[in-house]
Order: structure tokens, then C-alpha cells, then sequence
């Protein structure tokens, strides 16, 4: 069933039910080939495990999560960008050091829109600070702890926060500094909670390793600390969401209104508290699987709290998630709500959606971000008529792109066995199964899976191209061959791909809007996408009188023929005979 | 490189410590850095050079960071390649991985140079680059297709010992060093171009220079000169490895320059740059001066061009030094007796206070990121009346300089975007100029340099008072 049932005369779908392009495609194992002739031998070998054409049914094994080769310009950032950046950084009334030199801190400081606001009883906000230990040559060469010691010390003497958490970068990993001993002196001396994360960026092959030290940091040293459930029913952690944006207020909005409560959202626009007592919660929907999908087993496991996929990009897909939510609760007056509250909402958007789909549909996207949008952000496109062509992420692992039934096959190589796997085991007092076995098996009968990523590949249409850690070089080739009508990334080839002509629409920072979650978050989407695609700004590169050749014709034989030289000359003349008057007011005029 | 006192927190906060702290006894704790890391610069500068890339031997973190952070301010595409370091070449050495990128680069973009700059990660390791460049070239590797391989050039660029001027300056420098005179001799009876190094100003201030040369009819060398490789067109044909830059054959023809200019008073204090080395390998004329901001500066600039060149100032530029003349005048109502906060790039703050100077405002307080303790005398020395009036800040963050600033009473501030909180917590405008702009559009076009410059610069400041007070007027003036 479909909230936005499609008129299959206007809008033609593919048998499959993907939008039909407008223009035919071009044949996508021709793309690959010219992708990949320029590479050498063995960066060749290695960048055709992670160029495919996809096939929805079995998806093809893709090379993913493996090291970016030297020199090719990727999207990629490091594992401590991953982990200070993206899971933690959030937190906003916690203090976040980075130990080293000042680069590292600086960049990370508010470049994330991961917005956050005060609460009333709580009215600071940290993550308009950046701190680093800003490592001179000294500690460099006789090691940085005493100073790391002071600045923990210093920051809790100037702000008294609750927790400090420390954040190692490359040349402190390779100095040896042991930061988690600081960590815990300090966090005797202070008597606040004081941790530190190894997330050293050469750890990993991208911010990915980052996301998973900081899942096992934050499950260590914070989840469970608070035993105090929220009172409201239906209590559900939003997981993987980081309020980029404002997209978890809106999803926050739309749960509020059918009476679902999040306890937290991990992690955006969260709390120390928040995320202490997270535990206490009754349901983890996920949204982004690969930044958080650690933290989500990992809960089941110790406290018994199921998770299950979501989405809330997309407003067929927020729809069929809030569905998933209330069943899953079974409540009928949960499920009765729901169901209004989504009529509701598609109501209001219809007529956005039409309007902006009558411009847009035939159109195509390609995406290239993430670990989970370049797979969301489809439906997105989907729901205005628009096919994406082509997507890849830029750290995520197999299991997101083919879906986790291929976890078991998944090699564990040199980089992943860098990163710890925490020993979990159920807690003693507070593991506590939120559904019986007989309930989960009634789910299941009816059709409810839980831990159910499916993966990006399975939703794709046939014969598109999947393109994992895309390079500057492939994204050059794509637009040439394919010329989408928009590509979704991110600042650091949004410039490439525009002096193509080709618009592109920031996915990591939003180009500094959004949000475009839930049903509200839909609307700015769509809008947004007719804004870019239907400018005309494009059709001004070339200026009219370069496409004109008449133009210099019918002004006869210009100036420069002989004919006008003696005219020439004389305007020569008197130009070099003009001289500034220095007197002033003896001009009649005036 | 001059030592500096250890600060054990640096916090680069927004502007000051939240309510309830006291920072009374802090040791020298700094917050909210005016520096960015030193390979950043390197990748500036290495951007305005004619078919260069940009490789940072390093994990692949720095450069996906400061390429974002360029690209912020730019606003246009920056490939900046990474070596990209694992745990395995952390513990083991970069030499394959450096090999592999260049290899890989020049596959790609086919470059005139590989600029490689190292990042802490490398630096800490004590990675010998020169000596793996040395291998490298030495083993003569095959490419798939003739063509040129690419030069190659080092610099050295450890964060933790210096700042993002530091690494450009080390860059303009190691880019002279190498190629400077590695050509045949000048042909004689032609007039080889003057060599400028402008220093890390805008796109726009190179384009500039580039018309001012031109109009006046002196030929002219600018290294970096990024103003088409960071602020370029839209292009109907999509370019790899964007137009322009200084070309390699230029750097090279530096030797024979009829003089060199380099602009940066506290530059000036430092014995091995760029010009420096041109006076004493080649014996070139070498002109230290500040950044032509403002009336006195420019004069001076404007003089050494025509001492070096035997041409008069063209008249052009004398009239646009007497409009800049005639808006002090005009502006002089609004300005005189202001109080402005300069911070960012020591030399471009120096520039700046001592173009304040004369315009009638105060530069109440002036703050670089960088420590060498020359900051104060290089203003000074070019602006003697502010003596006594103005209080200098090396090294400083934002903690720094928010600290009772609200006794100096500002009435604006000037500086990169990073100020903003603190503008906005006094209530005053800020008017942007320096690195980074990510704020507001167009930061690669803000010009600040010789008269027109200068004259913009005066408008934008001039025109930020005069909003502010029309804004917060309760009787809705139209005049001011
Ligand atoms: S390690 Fe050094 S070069 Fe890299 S971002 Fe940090 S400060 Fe900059
Ligand atoms: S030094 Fe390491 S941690 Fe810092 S930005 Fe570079 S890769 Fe990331």
C-alpha cells in the first residue's frame, strides 16, 4: 500500500516500480571500463572490486572498507574524525579534548552542523568549543601527558562539567602517550567521569574505525550509568541520527505526535544524561546502520533492548518506519494514532510533491556519501519521480551495501583487527528481555524483522552503478558519461562537480539547510532539489555572443578592418591627448 | 623557530569562558587559536603554481581536513593528495606509500610538480623525505605514456612547531630554493620580470597586482599566484588541474629578476626567505616591505617599483590614491577615534593597524596566532603615533583576546569569521578579512591591497560602522 499511490499514466514506473529516466541510459559495464583503463595494474585490481553493476537480487560482492590507494584524491576522512566528529561530538554538555597538535582540533571544531541546544536546567553548550593540548616540539619529543594532565585539570577548573573526554591523534599514537592513565587519575583527582578514545586516524581506512571506538567508549564509560526510565510509554533510542540540520527535532516532532517518546538520540542534540540512562529504553531503531549498529547489539546483548532498521528519509519511508514502531509496541491506540498521524502529514505534503514531481520526475541523481544516505536519500528522490543512477558510500562495509546476511563472509583484514570488539555479556541485574520469545516469534509471523538491514544494493534498480570510495577521477567520468541531473555529496567535491555543470547538493552539511527528515523534512527536499535543478544559471556559462556567430556579421567588418583605421587612429590620438584637467571650476557645466 | 611557552589547554572556544569560570591564574592557557596547522598554508601556496599538486606525506586525515577547510573559504574544487598512511607505515616508514602517490598522481593529473609538504604524523616519525624523493627519482619509473614525469618538491611542515604562515612562507621558499637559476641565463637586452611574493593574500589582491604591473608596463613574476587557480571561472570544459598559477620556468627565471619585492613587515624579520635567497645566490635587489594596505605602505611599495622598473608611477594610480585620500576625508567623521580589534596572520594585522592608523581608528588591540615577538616592533616602526595606545598579543586565542576586552571598548572588529561569537557577544560588526572566510560569500574577492584596495577596505569598515548605527538608531535615520 502506498500513501502516495502513483498515477501510472502521468508518472510511468518501471516494473520493479523505480521512475523511469527521461533520457535513455548509457551502458553502465561501458562506464566501468572507462573508470578504471587509466589505473596502474594493481590499483586497477583493487578499484574493480569496488566498482560494480548492481543486481538487486544477488547483489555482487564489493570491495568495500579496504584502505583509499596513495594519491588518489578520495572523500575520506580518519578514524578520529569518526570518532570525535561524528558519535560523540554531539554531546553537548561534556567537554571534548583533542590531544595533539592544533590542526587536528581546529578542523573539528563546529564543522559538523550536528546542532544542539541548551535545556533549560542544563544551560551549557560546549559544542561551541573547540580544546587541544596544541603539542609543541617538546612534548613531541618527551611525551605529552603531564600537559594533556594539565589541560584536563584546567579545563575542569575553568568549566566544572560533567565529563571530559580525550581524543588521541596520529603523532600522539606514536609518541606512546597513555592517555586512558591520565583519563583515570584525572578522573579520581576531579571526581567527574574523564575518558579517553585511542582513535589515532591511521587506525583505520576511514572515519568508520572511528565510529566503532567511539561506540565501545561511550557503551563503556557512559550507557548505564543513570537507572532512572523517562515516565512516558512507548520509550524508543533514536540510533544513528545525528541531527544535522535539525533532523532529529523533526523526527522528535513527528514521534511526539503519535505519543512514541525517545528517551535519546545517539547522537544528536543529546545529553550526558540522556545517554546514561539510555538503557532504560524499550526499542533502538536504527537509522544510520554503519556508525551505530555496534552500539545497538551491544545493548541487546547487556540489557535486552531489540533494535530494528529505520528510516525516516523519505515520506513513503517515515511512513512504513512509524508503522514498524507502533507494531512493534502492538498497542492498537499506538497503531490507531499512528496511522492518522501519518494520514495527516501526507496530506499536507501532497501538494508539494506533486507540484515539484511535474518538474522533476524523468530526472536522474547520483549519490555519493556516508555510510547510510547515499541509500536513504534515493527515496527521497524517488518519491519526485527522480531514478538514481549511481550511488556509493565513502566508509561503509559490505554488509551496508549488500545487506547483513553477509556479515558471517565478511574478512576480517589487518585494519578492522586494529579496532576492539567488546567483550559483552548480559548484566547481571538489569538485562532484562523487552519482549518474550513467544511475542518475538508472533512478529515474525507477521512479517516484522528485527536487525534487518537489507542493504543499499537490494533497493537499487538493476544495471545501476554501485561505486564505493568514489575518486575524483570516477566522479569526472560518471558526469561525462552519465550527466545526472543533480549529485548528492559533499563539500569537498560539490566545486568539481559544479564547474561541470552539474548541480550538487551537500548531503554531509545540508549546504547549510535542511532538515529534511520525516514529512516537514520532505517538503524542504523536494524544494530544494526543483530550486537546483530547474536554476537557470547553467544555461549562462556560454555567453550569447559566443553562440551567435551572426552577432559580429551584422555589425559589418569591425573595427579592426582597414577601412577603419583612419577612425582608429584619430580615437588613439585623442585618448593620448587627454590629461586630466587639474584646475577645477572653470567648466561651464556644473 | 622560536621557542614557545607551553600552554597546556588551548581552547579554541568561541570568545570567552561561560559564566562562573574565572580564568584568574590560568597557566597561560589560550583559547581559540588565530592559526591554523602549518601543511594548510603549504597547500596554499603550492596551489599557485602552474600544474601543481598538493600531496601531504601523512595519514590521509590532514588532508581531507584542510582540503575541506580551503575549500570552505575557496569555494573552489582543491585536490590535495595524501600519502595515506596505516598503523603498518606509522610503525614502519612511508617510503612505498609516498612512491605509490606520486605514481599514482602523475598517472592522473599529469602535473608539472608534486608539492609535498609532511604533516605532524610524518614529521614525528622523522620520515627522511628528501632522501625518498632522491629514490624515487633515481629509479626512473615508467609510465604508461611518454610525457613528462614531475618535478618534485619538499617541505617540511610540522604543526607542532609552527603555524599555517609559516608553512607557506616555508613553501614560497623551498619552491625559490630549488628552482631559482636551474635555466640558461637570461637572454641580454630583455627585461626579466620582477619577483614579487605578495605573501597569503586573496585571489583578488593577486589579480591586482597583476593590473597594476600591467597597467604601468613592468613585467612582474608573483609566486604563489593562486588568483585563477582558487578563484577561477566556470569553465565550459571541465579542467583537471585548473588554469594558472606561477609556472615552473618563471620560478626558475627569478634569478635574473631586476629586483625582488616581498611583502610582510614581520616577515621581514626573518633571514631566510624567499627574496632573501634570491640576494644571496643571485645578488638580486631585495625589497622588504609590509603589505601595501593604506597610503603609507602603498607609497613605499609604489616607490620600490619605480626605483626597480625606471618608470614613473602612472598617472591611473595617482588618481586612485587621491580618491583613497579623498574618502578619509569624507569618512573621517565616521572613523576618527574608533577602536578596532585586529586578529589573524601577523603580517596582514600589522597591515592593517597601521592602515587604521591613518584613517583616524585605534587599533585598541592587535593579536596574532603566531609568537616571534615582532609583531609590536614592525608595527611601530611603521606607525610610530600609535605608541602607547595599543596593546599586541602573540600567540593568542580567543581567550586571549576576549579577556577584558570589553574594557578596551571596541567598535568593531576585524578579522576571520572565527570572531564572529565574539562580535556578536559585543554588539559590534565585524568586518572580515584574513583566513578563514566559510561565513560569507566571496572571501577569495575581498580586496585589500595598493590603493584600490585599500579604498575597498576603507568602504567595508566605514560602511560596517555606519550600518551599526543606523541599525540601532531608534529615530530610523536616512542621513548619517
Ligand atoms: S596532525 Fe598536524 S598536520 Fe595533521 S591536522 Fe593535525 S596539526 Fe594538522
Ligand atoms: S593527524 Fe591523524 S588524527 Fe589528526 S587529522 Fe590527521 S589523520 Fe586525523
Amino acid at each position: 500500500m502506498s500513501d502516495f499511490p502513483t498515477n501510472s499514466a502521468v508518472d510511468p514506473c518501471d516494473a520493479e516500480g523505480f521512475p523511469r529516466s527521461n533520457a535513455p541510459l548509457p551502458d553502465p559495464a561501458a562506464t566501468r571500463e572507462e573508470m578504471l583503463k587509466l589505473y596502474p595494474p594493481k590499483t586497477r585490481k583493487k578499484r574493480e572490486k569496488q566498482l560494480l553493476v548492481n543486481d538487486p537480487v544477488t547483489p555482487p560482492e564489493i570491495g568495500a572498507n579496504t584502505r583509499t590507494v596513495p594519491g588518489i584524491i578520495s572523500q575520506r576522512g580518519c578514524t578520529y574524525a569518526g570518532c570525535r566528529g561524528v558519535v560523540i561530538g554531539p554531546i553537548h554538555d561534556i567537554l571534548h579534548i583533542t590531544h595533539g597538535p592544533v590542526g587536528c582540533g581546529y578542523y573539528s571544531w563546529l564543522t559538523r552542523r550536528n546542532l544542539g541546544r541548551p535545556r533549560d536546567d542544563q544551560p551549557v553548550n560546549y559544542l561551541q568549543y573547540c580544546m587541544s593540548t596544541d603539542m609543541m616540539e617538546e612534548e613531541i619529543i618527551f611525551g605529552g601527558e603531564k600537559k594533556l594532565a594539565a589541560a584536563i585539570r584546567e579545563a575542569y577548573r575553568i568549566f566544572k562539567p560533567k565529563a571530559i573526554a580525550v581524543y588521541a591523534t596520529c603523532p600522539v599514537g606514536l609518541i606512546g602517550d597513555d592517555i586512558h592513565t591520565v583519563c583515570r587519575q584525572a578522573k579520581e583527582e576531579l571526581g567527574i567521569n574523564v575518558f579517553g578514545f585511542s582513535c589515532e586516524g591511521y587506525k583505520g581506512v576511514s572515519q568508520s574505525a572511528g565510529h566503532h571506538i567511539a561506540n565501545n567508549g561511550v557503551f563503556k564509560h557512559m550507557v548505564g550509568l543513570l537507572d532512572e526510565p523517562d515516565p512516558e510509554p512507548f520509550r524508543i533510542n533514536v540510533l544513528g541520527e545525528y541531527n544535522i540540520g535539525g533532523d532529529a527535532w523533526e523526527i522528535d516532532t513527528l514521534l511526539k505526535k503519535c505519543g512514541i517518546h525517545v528517551t535519546a538520540t545517539l547522537s544528536g542534540d543529546i545529553s550526558y544524561e540522556q545517554i546514561c540512562k539510555c538503557h532504560t529504553s524499550d526499542l533502538n531503531v536504527v537509522m544510520c546502520h554503519r556508525s551505530i549498529n555496534y552500539m545497538a547489539e551491544m545493548m541487546e546483548v547487556k540489557f535486552g533492548i531489540p533494535w530494528i532498521k529505520v528510516n525516516f528519509i523519505g515520506a513513503e519511508q517515515s511512513a512504513k518506519s512509524l508503522r514498524k514502531i507502533a507494531k512493534y509496541f502492538g498497542d492498537q491506540r499506538l497503531l490507531d494514532r499512528v496511522e492518522e498521524v501519518i494520514a495527516q502529514e501526507t496530506s499536507a505534503l501532497r501538494p508539494v510533491l506533486e507540484d515539484v514531481k511535474s518538474r522533476c520526475k524523468g530526472k536522474t541523481a547520483a549519490m555519493f556519501v556516508g555510510g547510510s544516505r547515499a541509500h536513504h536519500y534515493q527515496h527521497l528522490f524517488k518519491d519526485i519521480g527522480m531514478l538514481t543512477v549511481a550511488a556509493g558510500y565513502e566508509f561503509a562495509h559490505r554488509d551496508d551495501y549488500e545487506g547483513r546476511r553477509v556479515l558471517p563472509t565478511i574478512k576480517v583484514d589487518a585494519d578492522s583487527r586494529n579496532i576492539e570488539e567488546l567483550d559483552v555479556e548480559a548484566d547481571p541485574t538489569r538485562f532484562s528481555p523487552r519482549k518474550s520469545p513467544e511475542q518475538i516469534a508472533a512478529l515474525a509471523e507477521g512479517g516484522f524483522s528485527f536487525k534487518d538491514y537489507e542493504g543499499m544494493m537490494t533497493e537499487m534498480r538493476k544495471s545501476t552503478l554501485v561505486i564505493d570510495d568514489i575518486s575524483h577521477h570516477e566522479i569526472e567520468k560518471l558526469i561525462e558519461i552519465y550527466k545526472p541531473d543533480i549529485i548528492g555529496s559533499g563539500i569537498k567535491d560539490k566545486f568539481v562537480i559544479e564547474k561541470f555543470g552539474v548541480p550538487c547538493k551537500q548531503l554531509h552539511s545540508y549546504d547549510y539547510g535542511g532538515p529534511y527528515a520525516a514529512f516537514t523534512g520532505a517538503a524542504n527536499f523536494y524544494l530544494e532539489v526543483d530550486r537546483m535543478i530547474n536554476t537557470k544559471v547553467w544555461k549562462l556559462v556560454t555567453p550569447s555572443w559566443k553562440k551567435d556567430p551572426k552577432l559580429r556579421e551584422n555589425f559589418g567588418v569591425g573595427i579592426d578592418s582597414a577601412g577603419n583605421k583612419a577612425i582608429r587612429d584619430t580615437v588613439a590620438g585623442m585618448a593620448k591627448a587627454w590629461k586630466p584637467r587639474k584646475t577645477g571650476p572653470t567648466d561651464a557645466e556644473g | 623557530m622560536e621557542t614557545t611557552q607551553p600552554t597546556p589547554l588551548c581552547l579554541v572556544s568561541p570568545s570567552t569562558t561561560p559564566s562562573g569560570g574565572d580564568s584568574g591564574d590560568a597557566p597561560s592557557g589560550s583559547s581559540n587559536p588565530c592559526k591554523l596547522c602549518t601543511p594548510l598554508g603549504a597547500c596554499i601556496a603550492f596551489k599557485g603554481v602552474a600544474g601543481c599538486v598538493p600531496l601531504l606525506h601523512g595519514s590521509q586525515g590532514c588532508s581531507t581536513y584542510i582540503r575541506r577547510y580551503c575549500i570552505s573559504h575557496y569555494r573552489e574544487p582543491i585536490d590535495i593528495a595524501s600519502s595515506n598512511f596505516s598503523e603498518d607505515s606509522a610503525v614502519f616508514g612511508g617510503r612505498r606509500n609516498l612512491h605509490l602517490s606520486i605514481d599514482n598522481i602523475t598517472r592522473q593529473y599529469r602535473p608539472a610538480l608534486v608539492g609535498i609538504a609532511t604533516t605532524c604524523l610524518s614529521e614525528t616519525m622523522g620520515e627522511n623525505v628528501p632522501m625518498m624523493l632522491a629514490e624515487y627519482r633515481a629509479e626512473e619509473r615508467s609510465l604508461p605514456e611518454e610525457g613528462e614525469a614531475p618535478e618534485l618538491v619538499h617541505v617540511s611542515t610540522p604543526s607542532f612547531k609552527g603555524t599555517h604562515v609559516d608553512g607557506f612562507h616555508a613553501t614560497v621558499r623551498s619552491l625559490v630554493n630549488t628552482f631559482a637559476g636551474k635555466t640558461e641565463a637570461h637572454p641580454a637586452g630583455v627585461v626579466a620580470p620582477v619577483a614579487l611574493f605578495p605573501g597569503m593574500v586573496s585571489p583578488a589582491d593577486l589579480r591586482h597586482l597583476r593590473t597594476v604591473f600591467g597597467l604601468w608596463g613592468v613585467p612582474v613574476s608573483i609566486l604563489p599566484d593562486y588568483s585563477e587557480t582558487l578563484d577561477g571561472p566556470s569553465w565550459a570544459d571541465y579542467e583537471r588541474l585548473p588554469a594558472g598559477g606561477t609556472t615552473l620556468d618563471e620560478i626558475r627565471g627569478m634569478a635574473w629578476a631586476p629586483g625582488a619585492v616581498e611583502f610582510g613587515c614581520v616577515l621581514a624579520g626573518e633571514s631566510k626567505t624567499a627574496g632573501a635567497i634570491l640576494a644571496e645566490r643571485f645578488a638580486v635587489r631585495h625589497h622588504r616591505l609590509g603589505l601595501p594596505i593604506g597610503l603609507r605602505e602603498t607609497d613605499r611599495f609604489f616607490g620600490v617599483v619605480e626605483a626597480i622598473s625606471g618608470r614613473e608611477v602612472p598617472e591611473l594610480f595617482e588618481r586612485e590614491r587621491g580618491r583613497l585620500v579623498d574618502s578619509y576625508v569624507d569618512g573621517h567623521k565616521y572613523l576618527a577615534g574608533r577602536r578596532a580589534v585586529v586578529y589573524g596572520e601577523s603580517d596582514l594585522v600589522a597591515a592593517l593597524a597601521i592602515f587604521l592608523a591613518e584613517t583616524g581608528v585605534t587599533p585598541v588591540l592587535c593579536a596574532s596566532g603566531e609568537r616571534n615577538g615582532r609583531l609590536e616592533p614592525a608595527i611601530l616602526a611603521a606607525a610610530p603615533e600609535l605608541a602607547g595606545k595599543i596593546q599586541v598579543l602573540e600567540g593568542s586565542d580567543f581567550t586571549d583576546i576576549s579577556e577584558g576586552i570589553a574594557s578596551l571598548a571596541p567598535d568593531l572588529l576585524i578579522g576571520s569569521s572565527k570572531g564572529h561569537k565574539l562580535a556578536r557577544e559585543l554588539g559590534i560588526p565585524l568586518v572580515r578579512c584574513g583566513f578563514p572566510i566559510h561565513d560569507r560569500i566571496g572571501a577569495q574577492r575581498i580586496q585589500h591591497l595598493c590603493y584600490a584596495g585599500s579604498q575597498q577596505l576603507y568602504d567595508r569598515i566605514a560602511n560596517a560602522l555606519l550600518e551599526r548605527k543606523q541599525d540601532g538608531s531608534e529615530v530610523g535615520y536616512s542621513y548619517l
